[in-house]
């Protein structure tokens, strides 16, 4: 694979919207581009509620599971309040991806919007589509799966 | 293929992949998903334990018999289970014992930040410490083999950011361990009665010598040989983030962290200028390199409180300024979830000004605002013995200004002992037992309550009132704290009771059983007369849209609300309606 390109990146929004399967879709996206890849989040008390914050960096060797402050190229936001929360992790020139307005009634599920939102992200990250896809359908339901690879579609052409 | 796992998942794997055939635990963040994945392997009886005390007792009565066995737990689970510790590193097993300590650095979802470290110090045991989940199951597989080498049990110490980070691991495949499993006798080995513990403490001390020379040689101890300016001595998750931020350092990576090796550690100063120790909360490897007389540095004393992160450790070691979290971020403390059965509880203790003493769980959330009505929490199954302690000292009157309040699973965990207590020493006081069904904070697992195994096969339920009668409590009243007018009329009856009365709420955990949901109420603006009672339940559905000029604007967010209508017994304006879909 020759030199691949590190990327650290802070997926943030609220309990129930989706921020743990968007980490891992995009964890097993990137394993499945061939990237070494690691991701943090932590249970219990802390995640009664409120803020969701997960870390995933994926890259050729990655050590630390935690994105410092200061060095996250991405902060990807489901929840646009949840920014301020975690801005300080971004690095100078760092991309912020933030949910665009009416962005939801875009979708026809509005519950997908996680999935969604990785597709927005997708063009700063080098994984291949086909990755992307099998990420989405090795993560969810096989009956959400056309609803979320159109979502994802959607995110894409957002972006464009 | 390698597989995305998170340290947990990988220690279950390891235990899968080392013949294990038993597995005990009590769930505990950050410990939990170890049996929950465990329970997913037909090969290994699994069980969910009323406590951590049970969990490894039962899992030394299967290594007692030749299996190998494995018992998991949240740091503090490991102080339940230190009776049985500290006496099992003197009988020894025969298959296997490994106990994995789950610590919690930042105290993500814990009441302590203790160091378990000390554990393994104090009860003379090895201890291994993985630093991704590659090590946690390959460490896994390790500990077992020292178990039975060594004949001792072995702590695999784990912190919340192994067991929660999700890295690749290479899986093996099983092996099965060609062996009957049966009690031999050998009352020298297993009845520590004083005579066989003298004779059974001089093999132990043998025997951390002989763990000494281990950890002088294993693989776990691993020398990084980089540049010779600067050394760093490390081990778990600490380890990874000196690769991150200091990729020129010549690294001492402890894997085995007890015995500590000593001549390994002086190789190692010899080879480099500087020598740092950076470890995660106690300076127990930097003392330890003290002790041999060498010149070292570690973390500053600031850092011995809360979570090691790669920032922290560039910002003491390279002098580098963080960048500070914004002062505008809202702030989102935990609280309890929107339809949380426990919400009318505590607002009904806030309306009649109990003093309540508290217990860990999701309830020990009613601490939060608007709600206000925990005043204590401590340790497992404490709330009983608070009240009960108090009502001896304070005069008659206050006695019934206080209330103790407890979960299910935290009752049968360490509970029922202390209520009996207080019958028996004649307390005035009055528990609220709030059973939702399930073990709610660690994402619901089933415990004898629920009359499901981790399996989720059928079993014997305990049945909750029949227990709590047992204990001795003569007066019992089973509510519904959906019905906020049935729970006040029951907690101030028993409050002013005399002995011991037991309130016992009953209504499901919200997420473990999706069917409850009803549709979300809505909240009529023109009958609204925002007064703000709606508020007062601190529900996370309800959201406050004031402005300068309005004092409040409740609304509720039906993607949130799940119907359980609390907010429509406070409203005194009829102005929070059910939606006319709703299941009445």
């Amino acid at each position: 694979m020759g030199h691949m390109k590190t990327y650290r990146i802070l997926i943030v929004g609220l309990g129930g919207q989706g921020v743990i399967l968007c980490s891992n879709i995009l964890a097993h996206a990137a394993v499945g581009a061939g990237y070494d890849v690691k991701k943090s989040e932590v249970h219990g008390m802390a995640q009664r509620g409120g803020s969701v914050t997960t870390h995933v960096i994926i890259g050729e060797k990655v050590h630390s599971p935690l994105v410092e402050q200061g060095r996250a190229d991405i902060i990807l936001a489901l929840e646009n309040d949840e920014i301020e929360r975690v801005k300080h992790y971004l690095r100078p020139g760092g991309i912020t991806v933030a949910v665009p307005d009416g962005f939801a009634k875009k979708l026809k599920d509005p519950r997908s919007i996680n999935v969604a939102m990785l597709g927005l992200m997708a063009k700063h990250v080098e994984i291949p589509e086909q990755a992307w896809l099998d990420a989405i359908k090795g993560a969810l339901k096989e009956k959400l799966v056309p609803v979320n690879i159109e979502a994802f579609r959607t995110g894409l052409a957002e972006a464009r | 293929m390698k597989e995305l796992l998170s340290g947990n998942q990988a220690i279950a794997r390891g235990a899968y992949e080392a013949g294990c055939v038993f597995a005990a635990a009590y769930p505990g963040t950050p410990s939990t998903e170890i049996l929950e994945t465990i329970s997913g392997y037909d090969e290994i009886f699994s069980e969910w334990a009323p406590n951590e005390k049970v969990a490894l007792e039962a899992a030394s009565g299967a290594a007692f018999c030749g299996a190998r066995s494995i018992v998991a737990m949240k740091h503090v689970g490991l102080n339940v289970a230190a009776d049985p510790l500290f006496t099992l590193s003197y009988t020894g097993i025969r298959g296997g014992l490994v106990i994995v300590s789950a610590d919690d650095p930042g105290m993500h979802s814990s009441q302590n930040e203790q160091d378990n470290r000390y554990y393994a110090a104090a009860a003379k045991v090895p201890m291994l410490e993985p630093s991704d989940s590659q090590e946690a199951k390959d460490f896994t597989i390790k500990a077992f083999e020292i178990s039975e080498k060594y004949d001792t049990p072995v702590l695999l110490r784990t912190t919340t950011r192994i067991a929660h980070s999700e890295c690749l691991v290479e899986p093996g495949r099983r092996i099965e361990l060609k062996r009957e499993y049966k009690f031999e006798r050998d009352p020298r080995k297993f009845v520590m009665v004083p005579a066989h513990a003298r004779l059974k403490h001089v093999a132990v001390e043998q025997r951390m010598k002989a763990l000494l020379e281990y950890s002088e040689n294993c693989p776990e101890n691993v020398i990084e040989k980089r540049g010779t300016d600067l050394g760093v001595i490390t081990s778990g998750i600490a380890y990874q983030y000196v690769r991150e931020v200091l990729p020129e350092a010549s690294v001492l990576k402890l894997g085995f962290t007890h015995p500590l090796p000593i001549e390994l550690i002086k190789k190692f100063a010899g080879m480099v200028r500087t020598l740092y120790v950076i470890e995660e909360l106690e300076p127990i490897i930097e003392n330890h390199a003290r002790s041999l007389g060498l010149k070292v540095q570690g973390k500053p004393e600031e850092f011995r409180c809360g979570e090691l992160s790669p920032g922290i450790v560039r910002s003491f070691m390279l002098g580098v300024q963080l960048p500070q979290e914004s002062k505008a971020a809202k702030a989102r403390p935990p609280i309890l979830c929107a339809g949380c059965p426990h919400r009318g509880v505590f607002y009904t203790l806030n309306r009649l000004k109990l003093i309540t003493t508290g217990d860990i769980g999701c309830y020990t959330l009613g601490v939060a605002p608007p709600l206000n009505s925990i005043d204590t929490c401590v340790d497992m199954g404490a709330s009983i013995c608070h009240a009960a302690g108090a009502s001896h000292v304070v005069s008659k009157e206050k006695q019934s200004g206080m209330v103790a309040v407890i979960g299910d699973s935290t009752f049968i965990h360490s509970g029922i002992t202390s209520l009996i207590d207080a019958v028996y020493n004649k307390a005035n006081m009055t528990l609220l037992l709030l059973d939702n069904r399930t073990t709610a904070m660690t994402g619901g697992q089933q415990h004898p309550g629920t009359g499901k195994t981790i399996k989720g096969e059928d079993t014997f339920q305990l049945d909750l009132v029949q227990m709590v009668k047992a204990c001795g409590v003569k007066s019992v009243r089973v509510v519904d704290p959906y019905d906020l007018e049935q729970t006040r009329q029951a907690i101030e009856a028993a409050v002013n009771e005399d002995g011991v009365s037991v309130v016992i709420t009953q209504q499901p955990c919200r997420l473990i059983d999706r069917s409850t949901w009803k549709e979300p109420y809505s909240i009529d603006e023109e009958k609204c007369k925002v007064c703000g009672a709606c508020l007062s339940l601190g529900c996370p559905a309800i959201v406050d849209r004031a402005t300068p000029e309005k004092k409040h604007a409740p609304e509720i967010n039906a993607l949130l609300c799940i119907g359980c209508g609390l907010c429509a017994q406070v409203c005194k304006f009829d102005a929070v309606v059910a939606s006319e879909t709703a299941d009445k």
